[in-house]
């Protein structure tokens, strides 16, 4: 019989990932390497994480890595970019990191249409620092800085980043997605993919935004943060590509 | 013929190919691995067809699929 | 070689573009605007890239990027935007990535004046930002001496694998002074440079070959080591401190200050001396590695006063002359600071009083 799955060599062969028991953060860095070898760059590719739990890739993948300052990601890869114009890079950013400290960033890197691959990892939650509210928490949702649960009066509204990207004019490719079931599986390395394939051919600022669960932070277990994201966090996200022009 | 093979070390007893699994080859066990996982195992060994979903839903690589 | 006329802050973007600077990223910050200004011209005259961030912070963190990737890269700005720029830089010194920065500094605290000042010295000497990293800092008195630091910077970052600074200030910027300016060098030779970092640089490598631009890690015994490789290079420069002696041979007071003070300090020098005052100066040019070495060649038994001279309020630059000095003789200062400059002619009635106790 021949082998016809298995884990990705991109990742380092002897490592687990740090993250918890069902979290998606590492089927995400999964699907990543998985494009990168079937799209062959992968030696041509440097992984920019943020700080949060995104954090955790750095000593978990097997190619070039960079570590940016909390919410700075996307500058980084802009500095990189710009002097190495044939290497590719990719962020990977949390909640946190894209939509609350780097919110600046974000915005003005897509507005520059860097070109550049964006993963943007929402789960509606600080994981990393035990669940704090972001700002893509729900209205409602408990956080340990929200604890009656986020409120509009005094917390404002959950932020939508494909959106919010999508009003400016740079940006080529905005797309929302899940890896909560093998179809949504699919269709998220796909949407990783065309990222990609964007920055190889020069085509400007892809953004993929993989809305997953927290478990740790949500307090559920695996299989109960796959109902959460169904009931909860897709009516707030929903799923589809926002821009692929 | 099809087989699964779990690599007891990354399983971190999410559940997640047990569910997604569409003939329910898989369970999670009771043995655990070092990390105190009860890792899951194949229960139904014949039924695989091979179609490698476990493997893709499962977060950490932990499960090899031949055909 | 012929002399040109120019600007601080244009012959400080010049003399980097020379040594072979290929990314700048910065922000607009008065008194160093002409510095993005100047790069945001001369980049694409080179092939370099220049961005103008949309935030200190932001720019701080391409020139991070730029440099992990092997690229000589540069940021500048003013007080205030420094500050902005201290978690870039505490970065690029925890990740031992080589990059040259410039604060054209006014007067502070907060927001302060646009005008000059001296009031970073200890944000640039003692804490750039956290973690205790150290830098080599370097303060540029005249046009030329910021050409040749900025030129030398950027070879000191390639040697450390460490951020160095250029401590400038708004008069050393705004001013305009014929300059020298060092060989252009030559696209083969920056590529080399670039060439020579592969194996420090995220620029991509095979699997098992990759390259791990490390700030920070969750193993305490591969930081604590790597805290300690930082403290071997910081203790190699400890005899590469570099100053001015002007005329402190037979000195009985001895006036010291840095940067532009220090510049203003020489012509008061000449002019005390002129009226038969036995008067010298200590310059230090680089203030870290601080130049402990020139206060220890102070004949003490003739020397009855120093004037520590300072655009800054309260002092700073004092607490190293201090150290220095250890008490063998008394310090007194003459200080300005909100932008106002240190005179010559008060330095000399000062230099006066010291000489006739």
């Amino acid at each position: 019989m021949e082998l016809v799955y298995t884990r990705t060599k991109t990742l380092q062969e002897d490592k687990v990932s740090g993250f918890c028991p069902g979290c998606m953060h590492s089927t995400i860095i999964k699907l990543i390497g998985e494009v990168l070898e079937e799209l062959d760059i992968v030696e041509k590719t440097t992984l920019i994480t943020g700080i949060g739990c995104c954090g955790l890739h750095m000593d978990y993948v097997d190619y070039d890595e960079i570590t940016a300052p909390h919410g700075r990601a996307t500058a980084v890869a802009t500095g990189l970019k710009r002097t190495n114009p044939d290497r590719i890079y990719y962020t990977i950013q949390g909640d946190g990191d894209f939509a609350a400290i780097g919110l600046g960033e974000s915005i003005s890197a897509a507005n520059r249409g860097e070109n550049i691959t964006v993963i943007f990892v929402n789960n509606a939650i600080y994981g990393m620092t035990g669940g704090q509210m972001a700002p893509t928490t729900l209205l409602g949702m408990k956080a340990t800085t929200a604890q009656n649960g986020r409120n509009a009066k005094e917390h404002g509204y959950p932020i939508h980043m494909c959106e919010v990207l999508n009003q400016l004019t740079a940006p080529v490719f905005l797309a929302r997605c899940s890896c909560n079931n093998p179809q949504n599986l699919r269709k998220t390395k796909d949407a990783i993919k065309k990222a990609f394939i964007n920055q190889i051919e020069g085509r400007g600022f892809s953004m993929v935004e993989i809305v997953t669960s927290c478990l740790t932070g949500w307090g559920l277990s695996p299989l109960e943060g796959l109902d959460y994201l169904e009931e909860k966090m897709f009516p707030e996200y929903p799923l589809g590509i926002v821009r692929d022009i | 013929m099809a087989k699964v093979e779990i690599i007891i070390e990354r399983c971190k007893s999410c559940g997640y190919c047990v569910k997604f699994c569409p003939r329910h080859v898989l369970e999670i066990g009771q043995e655990v691995n070092a990390k105190g996982y009860e890792y899951a195992k194949t229960v139904r060994p014949d039924d695989c067809i091979g179609c490698t979903i476990c493997g893709q839903m499962c977060p950490d690589g932990a499960i090899n699929i031949y055909r | 070689m012929a002399k040109v006329l120019m600007k601080g802050c244009e012959a400080i973007a010049e003399a980097a573009v020379r040594a072979g600077c290929r990314f700048f990223a910065g922000y607009p910050i008065t008194p160093q605007n002409e510095i993005p200004e100047y790069f945001s011209k001369r980049m694409p005259e080179v092939g370099g890239a220049f961005v103008q961030g949309e935030s200190e912070v932001a720019s701080v963190n391409m020139v991070y990027g730029a440099a992990a990737g092997g690229t000589r890269a540069m940021t500048s700005s003013s007080s205030p935007g420094i500050s902005l720029k201290s978690e870039g830089i505490s970065y690029a010194a925890a990740a031992r990535i080589p990059m040259v920065y410039v604060n054209v500094c006014r007067g502070g605290p907060g927001v302060g004046v646009i005008q000059p000042a001296q009031t970073d010295y200890l944000q640039a000497t003692k804490a750039s930002g956290n973690g205790g990293f150290r830098m080599r800092v370097f303060a540029p008195a005249t046009v030329q001496e910021a050409v040749n630091m900025t030129y030398k910077a950027f070879d000191y970052a390639d040697m450390d694998r460490n951020p160095v600074l250029i401590l400038s200030d708004g008069v050393v910027g705004t001013m305009m002074e014929p300059v020298e300016l060092p060989p252009m060098k030559s696209d083969d030779e920056i590529e080399r440079i670039k060439e020579s970092k592969k194996k420090i640089s995220c620029i991509g490598h095979p699997l098992g070959e990759r390259v791990w631009i490390k700030p920070g890690v969750w193993d305490t015994i591969m930081w604590e080591n790597i805290n300690k490789d930082a403290e071997k290079l910081y203790e190699s420069w400890a005899d590469q401190a570099e100053w001015e002696s002007f005329m402190t041979d037979d000195a009985e007071v001895i006036v010291t200050g840095y940067g532009i003070a220090g510049r203003i300090a020489r012509s008061a020098v000449e002019i005390a001396r002129g009226q038969g005052l036995k008067v010298g100066l200590i310059r230090p040019k680089t203030v870290y590695p601080f130049p402990y070495k020139a206060y220890e060649m102070i004949d003490y038994s003739k020397v009855k006063a120093i004037l520590d001279v300072e655009m800054s309020i309260p002092a700073l630059f004092l607490e190293d002359v201090k150290a220095a000095v250890k008490e063998r003789c008394p310090i007194s200062t003459y200080l300005r600071s909100g932008g106002n400059l240190v005179s010559r002619e008060e330095m000399v009635s000062r230099i006066k009083k010291l000489a006739s106790r």
